[in-house]
């Protein structure tokens, strides 16, 4: 032991705890170096011999199929580049319908179940556990394949009024066709929205200085909606509706919501409702019961009470779960593939990749996309939890 | 021993471990060793590759592969299918996955060039054509202006039904599925008005429907569909392989031998029969396959007449006509070069 | 009631108490309260008979063909009972099927002992890493055979409800460790693993599970060398553990973030290097924390694992998709869809249940 303290073996280098950290980082990033680099060489050799075109050249050739369901502009003339924005945009539309929809029935069985009637409650909860427990895939399928296709053919369509109509095409809705007075409506709306908003900021400073309440909640919905409409009035009407109707194989004109899109709406906002509606509840049950109670104390109704003290503590909790699901719901929309609606997977992914036999560029292509719609709403939802979060004093 | 090449032979060993099956040397090497043919097909299409409840298969295609490993082995049993779909076809050929791909598949120029492939020949003649039900009214493809079309995703079916429209002048709308299956069962339920593929595929679908009487196929044929196996850029021994393996079942039917009279026919006279099934000469050793192995091609495969008619022909539920696909001294396009 | 005690004012009236309270309390206690039980209970009644009609009274039960489903009007469950092998093995073949049924029983005998609750707990770590150590090798040569004079048969014939379970159980017992490695590359102090863990998690979160499968079964021939490629379930199962894996991590991050600090000093302070001090000390832990997350990853697995029949993998769902297609068979979709949710659901439903049990055995005081 004494000539320990005397002459201190100094440990080998290789027990150096931040050496060792260092060649571990190195070993691993040569190694992840050396397999990516491995893969590109393999993947290069691979193209060479067969033979297979590479490059994102075929963007701009023409595309020569027709797409099902198009946003924009669309032709068997347009280019493969314009077929990625199409189906994009489709990808857009029913993950943004699907969100809408899933948040809305979502936030009304979460506070179903925590309702004080024991059978909505109960619903509620078999509502829950139904369907968060079987695959998406099937609940698509059992829309698509065995409800919407029990729906009668275009000849014998149901049809409500003779304005609406189902059948298994689709659910033909009459579309809005805007006349030249609309653009005043449109201006009416605008100063609406502008006159709300000195309505709100004035009845907050009124109520912070005098304590006064201002009904301002029913006040904008009345400018909202009688402002555009006195001038909807006023300019003659200027809007018709232009209703479908049977002409040859197919409805003509109106809008149509097709089946494919339909099943894949519905199947993705009652999935993902079901998760949502736990995540609602959960929500609501980290408020503390002190906090209603304080609050009823204080003499706010229940009303008041769910707005002002609940639910803005609540969200702090939903929130990020909620982004969560929502992500999910933009992945999940990619199973479109499977029922032939136009989504990205679909189209580009599978079409495309398909008639030009370009692979690695369609799929890369296609896993930049949902990475960067994921990236992005990750970043707008740190914002707001940045925003919203517990200021502690 | 470099670093580079060191991480690469380590990773490729770790792989290499992992893997079904590594590859030495030339395509017919590899099948040999292995001991069976990797053939891939369709995933579902009667008559040319389907799939009874006991999961054996039958069809043309099938057919194809059961006679190339005949001609590699002697075997028409030691060959493996796997099932493709349209989008998965090329790729599972041009990675080795599969020797050779038999999936009713086009034969078209960028096939043959950009996808790095060859096609071998053409075992059916086929044209695109349309399937409609009968209480539409339709008689001919020209009425169709406005139509919803089921069409299958990704194949060249797609293409030529834009062509037909664009050309006409007519629109339509178009529902694409994965599967034939799915399309057939849209047109079915009513989700389209008409379903487009290769004709041979619509009298194939129409079998499969609840009321086949129920739905005609237009007269209307508008493109040019050969279908033929396809291999690999690369191996030409391979190509010669299994190109000449459907010569030689086209020249089988055309000299009258088949797989009953084939032992028969070996003490025949006639100079081309006993070429083919390896009496005189020895056109094994050019294929580097056993001398007979046409001879065991026909006797365990059949001819391409006993193909035809076994799979789509008389003697199946499809009652497809030979048409285009009768030999050529019988107004047909199939027509052989000679084994010499 | 009442009269019983008319001189105890301290009681509850009888309105307060007894089935007739309860109504009254859970169902009728205002306005709103009786609208929406009579709202409900109008939709039980528009829906429920139905159900129960063609689900079970008007149903066939019996027969062997489509025929015999034509006299009544409700479901026609034949048609499960014909697919039913079918289902549940694929294209397995019937001689050769009593081996999957050999690994079936196995698996319940081996896993019998952990979840019995008198064996002590160390024993059932011990043979549970065992189980899961040895099982899937004996699993693996019953299935695919070609070993010990079994016959063997190729991974496309594998299909049905066993395809799908080999899946899960594959992803499940792959991606655990997995992910627990990438948790603790995450919250490594060393900044280059650290980003390689991220961005490999982001990467695999960021897509969804569909591409992930395509470029398996599209892209991943085209990475490898010449002439090396994987079968396609191999390439199916990669897909599936890489994916659930950066999910996996996640989990057991959250698990990682909630052991407090002294626990890690603690373990310094006792000399304990990094990976004992994970192994024995922190992990424990920390998994025992977010047992419940594991289990919903396990359950969003074993959903996903329908994704495989895009494809082309004939997995339960898929098995039971193409049954629906098959003409003798035509028009009884939705009875295939409603045997596949229902088996699905009672696999899910099960996990989450036992998960649950689990989080209430496993509290050792950790919670106020």
């Amino acid at each position: 032991m004494a000539e320990h303290t005397h002459t201190p073996v100094k440990p080998p280098f290789w027990n150096n705890p931040e050496i060792r950290a260092i060649a571990f980082q190195v070993i691993a990033l040569a190694a992840t170096v050396a397999f990516g680099y491995y893969l590109f060489e393999n993947t290069q050799t691979n193209l060479r011999r067969l033979g297979i075109a590479s490059g994102f050249d075929f963007l701009s050739s023409s595309s020569g199929f027709g797409i099902l369901q198009s946003l924009i502009p669309y032709s068997e003339t347009s280019s493969y580049g314009r077929v990625f924005w199409v189906a994009l945009l489709n990808t857009l539309l029913v993950s943004a319908l699907g969100i809408v929809l899933a948040t809305l029935l979502g936030f009304i069985i979460g506070i179903a179940r925590l309702s004080k009637n024991w059978l909505i409650a109960k619903l509620a909860l078999a509502y829950i556990e139904t369907f968060r427990n079987i695959p998406l895939l099937l609940q698509i399928f059992f829309w698509y394949f065995a409800v919407l296709r029990a729906v009668p053919s275009p000849r014998q369509s149901l049809s409500l009024g003779d304005v609406v109509f189902l059948n298994i095409r689709g659910l033909y809705l009459p579309a809005p066709q805007l006349q030249p007075g609309f653009g005043w409506v449109l201006t009416a709306f605008g100063l609406a929205l502008v006159l709300v908003a000195i309505l709100a900021h004035w009845s907050r400073r009124r109520q912070m200085e005098t304590g006064q309440t201002f009904p301002a909640l029913s006040a904008s919905l009345a400018l909202l909606l009688g402002l555009p409409l006195a001038t909807f009035w006023l300019a003659g009407s200027p809007l018709v509706w232009q209703v479908p109707e049977l002409r040859g194989f197919n409805f003509q004109g109106g809008l149509v919501i097709i089946p494919e899109m339909a099943s894949l709406l519905l199947s993705l906002s009652i999935y993902t409702a079901a998760f949502i509606a736990e995540i609602v509840r959960a929500g609501i049950q980290a408020v503390s019961h002190g906090q209603t109670e304080a609050s009823y104390s204080l003499g706010l109704n229940p009303t008041l009470t769910l707005r002002l003290i609940i639910l803005p503590q609540a969200l702090r909790v939903i929130i990020p779960p909620l982004t969560n699901q929502y992500l999910n719901l933009i992945k999940n929309s990619s199973l479109a593939a499977a029922i032939g609606y136009p989504d990205l997977v679909a189209a580009f992914a599978g079409t495309v990749l398909n008639q030009t036999g370009q692979a690695i560029e369609c799929i890369a292509i296609t896993m930049a996309v949902y990475l960067t719609i994921s990236l992005l709403i990750s970043l707008l939802m740190n914002a707001y939890n940045r925003r919203v979060a517990l200021v502690e004093r | 021993m470099n670093g580079r090449t060191l991480t690469t032979t380590l990773v490729t060993a770790v792989l290499l471990a992992a893997a079904s099956g590594a590859r030495a040397g030339t395509t017919l090497n590899t099948i040999k060793e292995r001991g069976y043919v990797k053939c891939g097909v369709s995933d579902g299409l009667p008559g040319f590759s389907y799939t009874d409840e006991k999961g054996k298969f039958s069809g043309i295609d099938v057919d194809v592969c059961r006679a190339v490993a005949a001609a590699v082995f002697g075997d028409s049993t030691k060959v493996k299918f796997t099932p493709l779909t349209a989008k998965e076809r090329f790729t599972a050929l041009q990675t080795g996955e599969i020797d050779v791909l038999s999936r009713n598949s086009t034969w078209t120029s960028s096939r043959d060039s950009a996808l790095g492939l060859n096609f071998t020949g053409v075992t059916y003649y086929d044209g695109q054509g349309f399937l409609v039900n009968k209480k539409l009214g339709v008689k001919s493809a020209k009425a169709l202006d406005g139509a919803t079309v089921c069409v299958q995703a990704g194949t060249t079916t797609e293409l030529n039904l834009s062509d037909y429209f664009r050309a006409g002048k007519m629109k339509y709308t178009p529902i694409t599925y994965d599967k034939s299956d799915e399309s057939a069962k849209a047109l079915e339920a009513g989700r389209c008005d008409v379903l487009t593929s290769d004709q041979s595929q619509l009298y194939a679908q129409r079998i499969k429907l609840a009321k086949p009487g129920d739905y005609i196929v237009l007269p209307e044929v508008i493109s040019k569909e050969p279908l033929g196996p396809m291999v690999r850029h690369g191996d030409d021994d391979w190509f010669d392989i299994v190109k000449w393996t459907l010569f030689v079942m086209v020249d089988a039917e055309e000299l009258g031998i088949n797989s009953k009279n084939v032992e028969d026919m070996k003490k025949s006279t006639n100079p081309d029969v006993k070429r083919i099934l390896g009496v005189e000469g020895d056109k094994g050793k050019d294929f580097g396959l056993a001398n007979d192995w046409m001879a065991v091609v026909i006797k365990q495969v059949g001819n391409y007449g006993e193909i035809f008619d076994r799979n789509v022909g008389k003697g199946s539920d499809l009652q497809i006509e030979r048409g285009l696909n009768a030999l050529w001294s019988q107004g047909g396009l199939q027509y052989a070069p000679p084994v010499r | 009631m009442t009269d019983a005690h008319p001189s105890r004012p301290d009681l509850p009236p009888a309105s307060a108490i007894g089935a007739f309270g309860w109504l009254r309390r859970n169902l009728f206690s205002s306005p709103f309260n009786i609208a929406l039980t009579g709202l409900a209970s109008y939709l039980l009644y528009l829906t429920v008979p139905h159900v129960l009609h063609w689900a079970l009274l008007d149903a066939t039960w019996s027969g062997d063909s489509r025929e015999a489903c034509q006299a009544n009007g409700g479901a026609c469950w034949v048609f499960i009972r014909a697919n039913f092998e079918q289902f549940m093995y694929g294209f397995y073949p019937e001689a050769q099927r009593w081996r999957v049924d050999t690994a079936l029983l196995l698996l319940i005998l081996g896993a019998a002992p952990l979840f019995v609750r008198t064996v002590p707990n160390k024993f059932k770590v011990r043979w549970g890493l065992g189980l899961l150590l040895v099982y899937p090798l004996v699993a693996f040569v019953l299935f695919k055979g070609d070993l010990f004079g079994l016959r063997a048969v190729d991974t496309s014939r594998w299909g049905g409800l066993l395809l799908t379970l080999v899946i899960a159980g594959v992803g499940m017992t792959a991606a655990l460790p997995l992910g627990i490695l990438l948790a603790l590359g995450r919250r490594s102090q060393m900044p280059a693993i650290q980003t390689l863990c991220m961005t490999f998690i982001e990467l695999w979160r960021g897509v969804p599970l569909i591409t992930v499968l395509f470029m398996s079964s599209v892209m991943l021939p085209l990475f490898l060398p010449v002439g090396v490629n994987f079968d396609k379930l191999l390439r199916a199962l990669i897909g599936v553990t890489l994916f659930q894996s950066a999910y996996m991590a996640e989990v057991v991050r959250g698990g990682l973030q909630a052991i407090p600090k002294g626990q890690f000093e603690a373990a310094a302070a006792l000399g304990l290097g990094y990976w004992k001090t994970m192994a024995l000390i922190v992990l424990p832990q920390a998994l025992k924390l977010v047992i419940p997350g594991i289990v919903n990853t396990f359950i969003a697995l074993f959903k996903d694992t329908s994704l495989v029949l895009i494809i082309g993998l004939f997995d339960l769902m898929n098995t039971v998709h193409n049954a629906t297609t098959n003409p003798a068979w035509l028009g009884f979709s939705t009875e295939g869809y409603v045997f596949a949710a229902a088996v699905y659901w009672l696999f899910c439903f099960g996990m989450s249940r036992y998960s649950q049990n689990l989080e209430k055995r496993l509290h050792t005081g950790h919670k106020r």
